[in-house]
């Protein structure tokens, strides 16, 4: 019922992108949508689409995979377009009953689409192509500083990785429950906000009282490994970076670079 | 009453590559009183197909008849056939949330739009049927043994007053003696209250002691449909399906391999006992 | 040295109500004494409720003896200071897969343990393979443990205890939860760890059958060791063990039930075979 969430999950390939370490496509992914938001006219958006293009057509993920995900967002990214398009104001080139649409609108609204799509796609390669683990390493990695200020940057990082693991075990088990609960007559679909609110009882409370159970389970279980934190832990898969991780960066920072010399409002553009 | 299985297809992302057969081509009919076990390892769709008994899931293709009616019919009364068609799942964790056995048992009765009076006295009513103690009545269901919970599981869903009792894997997790209670409880609740059981398991001998006719699933078709007996002689396929056969019946067939001249479509070890004895003196 | 001895081990518990007033005192372990020797697999029988688990957590510095001591390989569990040590000697698998499976990764599971040990990153990858080798899961190493069946997931959790090099295994009803196909699994690996490996197996249970092959049965009943012997002095006493809401493996039960009749059959049958054998002799 509810198991059709693909959003952006780790699609098994063998590519340059996947074979990157976590970290670089983190910092690439935070820098892409960077270069989003500074390009201000048709190069900027040039470049970053090239970008995109490339990083597409090496992760070997399917074209089709990649939109397929998107659906879930379409609505959110309608909704955007549509409010730029008639909330901002400048010359009127269209107009019925209360709503008129400006010049201005129009180009927010169609950068306003450029830009999400692109946003999107481009943490969506990030997200196919790195597994949540290796993601949460890169993660914990990047912020390792933190742990000077005293962030649990360990802790939040395992965190994170388990609750990831269990999202699927959960989402099944919401499943199963609902199901039990139905045959029993009960109704989730019906009815005004307060009732259906109230339907909702029979299927957390299970809910709660399992995870709850899952949790005291795996923390005994990870005890029982030897599990005290980050002290005198080693890695199975260290990262590491290779030669093309420093590709990588060169290009993320040339791109960057690019778009800012030639994606500003530049003198043609004046 | 009857359930009618006519040439039932169910599959998922049917528009799709990936199309998978969760049933497939499934063609039954189950009597008033009968006492089934559905059978079949785990991926074989049993559960699928159970879900479709009482309209939790729709055919693909092919039809569902409960009382001569099809499910499927947009005004169908999907509600009333839950109620006839009772179904208790394997975990009882997954349906026990009220705050006493009590409350839990008269959320069933309430969903079908009960008064509150006539709602608990089905409920105390199942309560007994299935054997709880009355201390056990309005103690916090999680507090309750493996075996209690199941028992008042079960008494959930009997608060309904189904026709049909669909159990899945009842028996799961519990101890050899809790196993023959509840056993012994589905049969107490077939031959006393006369109501339709399908018992849904993985174990050929609990099965074997207790059910008129089984069902096999596999690989989501419908394999075998007949009596124990006549299942049962199917052995060396069923155990390529990774379900094993009786070992009484095992036993069987090595005697008369061994040359004892004994029947091999035993299923009990009652029967057992008295061949082999006959055979010897 | 014996690996596993608990001597006078006892096991209580404080129960509250909702107030958290005490409302009595239960002895979930009481008086067990054990001696394990190295390379024996063992199996812990009981019913639900009769202190079987309890006393497995003894043996992995989870839970600590209100009287009595425990000792792992000459280490007494209730010293704090070899609580990691005693953990990684005495490894545990629990009853519930998904519950115990902390990487999303087959392999980065299996390396969650030695991660912990510190051992050094070219060892845990041998680890991981030799681990996943000989519980035959080698090849799904790059799967989600989601994607498994409930025997395999046992298997990468078995594997990932493998992997810590512990001396025993203590396996607290992995089967439980299992169909027929993974519990054969299961049992085939725990058997072929204790044959190939001679990794000392305590494996608990309350399936009859998944104990015939063990060197020593214990049968447990509330918090006490009641019986203890071969399977076949255990299974000789069919009526006594129905008193433990226990049973018997089906042809066991069935040449008990041949012996009443009359026939000249022996005590304790386990297998077919030996049914057919005595069934021979008596005719």
């Amino acid at each position: 019922m509810i198991r059709d969430i693909t959003l952006g999950q780790y699609y098994q390939a063998d590519s340059v992108i996947h074979r990157l370490d976590p970290r670089t496509k983190i910092t690439g992914t935070f820098f892409f949508i960077v270069t989003l938001f500074l390009a201000k006219n048709v190069w900027g958006y040039v470049i970053a689409a090239a970008f995109l293009v490339m990083s597409i057509k090496l992760c070997k993920v399917p074209f089709k995979y990649m939109v397929r995900g998107m659906k879930a967002i379409v609505i959110l990214m309608l909704m955007t377009v549509v409010f730029n398009l008639f909330m901002t104001k400048g010359e009127v080139i269209f107009s019925f009953w209360k709503l008129s649409i400006s010049k201005e609108g129009l180009e927010n609204a169609v950068k306003m689409a450029i830009r999400l799509t692109f946003l999107i796609l481009g943490s969506s390669i990030m997200t196919l192509t790195t597994t949540p683990n290796s993601l949460t390493d890169g993660l914990e990695k990047l912020l390792g500083p933190l742990k000077k200020v005293k962030v649990p940057v360990h802790e939040i990082a395992m965190m994170m990785s388990i609750a990831l693991r269990f999202i699927p075990i959960l989402i099944e088990e919401t499943d199963k429950i609902m199901k039990a609960q139905m045959a029993r007559g009960a109704d989730f679909d019906s009815g005004n906000l307060v009732k259906r609110a109230k339907a909702l009882v029979p299927l957390l409370v299970p809910l709660i009282i399992s995870a709850f159970r899952r949790a005291g389970d795996l923390a005994m279980a990870m005890e029982a490994r030897c599990y005290r934190g980050d002290s005198g832990r080693t890695r199975m898969k260290p990262l590491k970076y290779e030669k093309r991780d420093y590709i990588a960066y060169i290009v993320i920072i040339l791109t960057l670079v690019l778009c800012i010399v030639f994606g500003r409002n530049a003198w043609w553009m004046a | 009453m009857s359930i009618i299985f006519n040439h039932v297809y169910h599959s998922y992302d049917a528009d799709t590559q990936l199309k998978t057969d969760a049933l497939s081509d499934i063609s039954f009919k189950i009597e008033d009183g009968e006492f089934v076990g559905l059978i079949g390892h785990t991926g074989s769709g049993k559960s699928t197909l159970v879900q479709h008994m009482n309209g939790l899931m729709k055919p693909t293709e092919g039809e569902v008849y409960f009382d001569g009616k099809d499910i499927s019919d947009k005004d169908y009364p999907i509600k009333e056939l839950r109620s006839n068609v009772g179904l208790v799942f394997q975990y009882p964790e997954h349906q026990l949330f009220e705050a006493t056995v009590f409350e839990d048992v008269c959320f069933g009765p309430l969903n079908q739009g009960l008064e509150k009076k006539e709602a608990e006295l089905r409920a105390f009513t199942a309560l007994r049927q299935v054997g709880l103690e009355e201390t056990t009545y309005y103690q916090s269901p999680f507090d309750l043994s493996g075996g209690q919970k199941r028992r008042a599981a079960i008494a959930g869903v009997l608060a309904m007053r189904p026709k049909v009792l669909v159990l899945d894997e009842p028996t799961a997790g519990l101890d050899p003696k809790g196993r023959d209670e509840i056993l012994s409880l589905v049969k107490k609740l077939h031959d006393e209250e006369k109501i339709t059981i399908v018992l849904v398991s993985h174990s050929m001998d609990d099965v074997a002691n207790y059910v008129d006719r089984i069902l096999v699933m596999n690989k989501s078709r419908l394999v075998y449909d007949g009596t124990p007996k006549e299942v049962f002689k199917h052995a060396e396929e069923l155990e390529q399906m990774g379900l094993a056969i009786p070992q009484v019946t095992y036993a069987m067939h090595a005697l008369k391999k061994a040359g004892f001249d004994v029947p091999t479509d035993v299923t009990t070890i009652d029967e057992a006992v008295d061949r082999i004895i006959k055979c010897i003196s | 040295m014996s690996l596993i001895k608990t001597d006078n081990l006892t096991f209580e518990y404080i129960r509250r109500d909702d107030e958290g007033n005490v409302e009595g005192i239960t002895r979930a372990v009481d008086d067990v004494n054990l001696d394990i020797e190295r390379g024996q697999f063992i199996a812990i029988l009981g019913h639900n409720g009769s202190g079987k688990s309890t006393l497995a957590k003894h043996l992995n510095a989870i839970l600590y003896p209100t009287e009595g001591t425990v000792w792992i390989d000459g280490m007494k569990t209730s010293d704090e200071a070899n609580t990691w040590n005693i953990r990684q000697t005495a490894g545990m698998v629990f009853q519930n897969p998904d519950n115990q499976i902390i990487g999303q990764v087959v392999e980065e599971d299996v390396g969650f343990g030695p991660e912990n040990l510190g051992v050094p990153t070219k060892e845990i990858l041998e680890r991981v393979e030799e681990s996943l080798k000989t519980v035959g899961m080698w090849e799904y190493r790059k799967h989600s443990p989601n994607k498994l069946s409930g025997g395999q997931k046992q298997r990468v959790s078995i594997a990932g205890v493998i992997a810590m090099h512990p001396k025993c295994i203590v396996m607290d009803e992995p089967t439980a939860m299992l169909d027929p196909s993974g519990r054969y699994e299961v049992i085939r690996a725990a058997r072929a760890l204790n044959d190939v490996e001679k990794m000392t197996i305590i494996l608990i249970t309350h399936y009859m059958e998944e104990v015939i092959y063990a060197d020593k049965v214990f049968v447990m009943d509330s918090g006490r060791v009641v019986m203890h012997g071969s399977p076949r002095d255990i299974f000789s006493q069919v009526d006594a063990l129905r008193e433990l809401r226990l049973d018997v493996p089906q042809v066991t039960l069935l040449a008990h039930e041949l012996k009443k009749k009359g026939l000249d059959i022996p005590d304790g049958i386990l297998t077919i075979d030996e049914l057919v054998n005595a069934l021979k002799r008596s005719r």
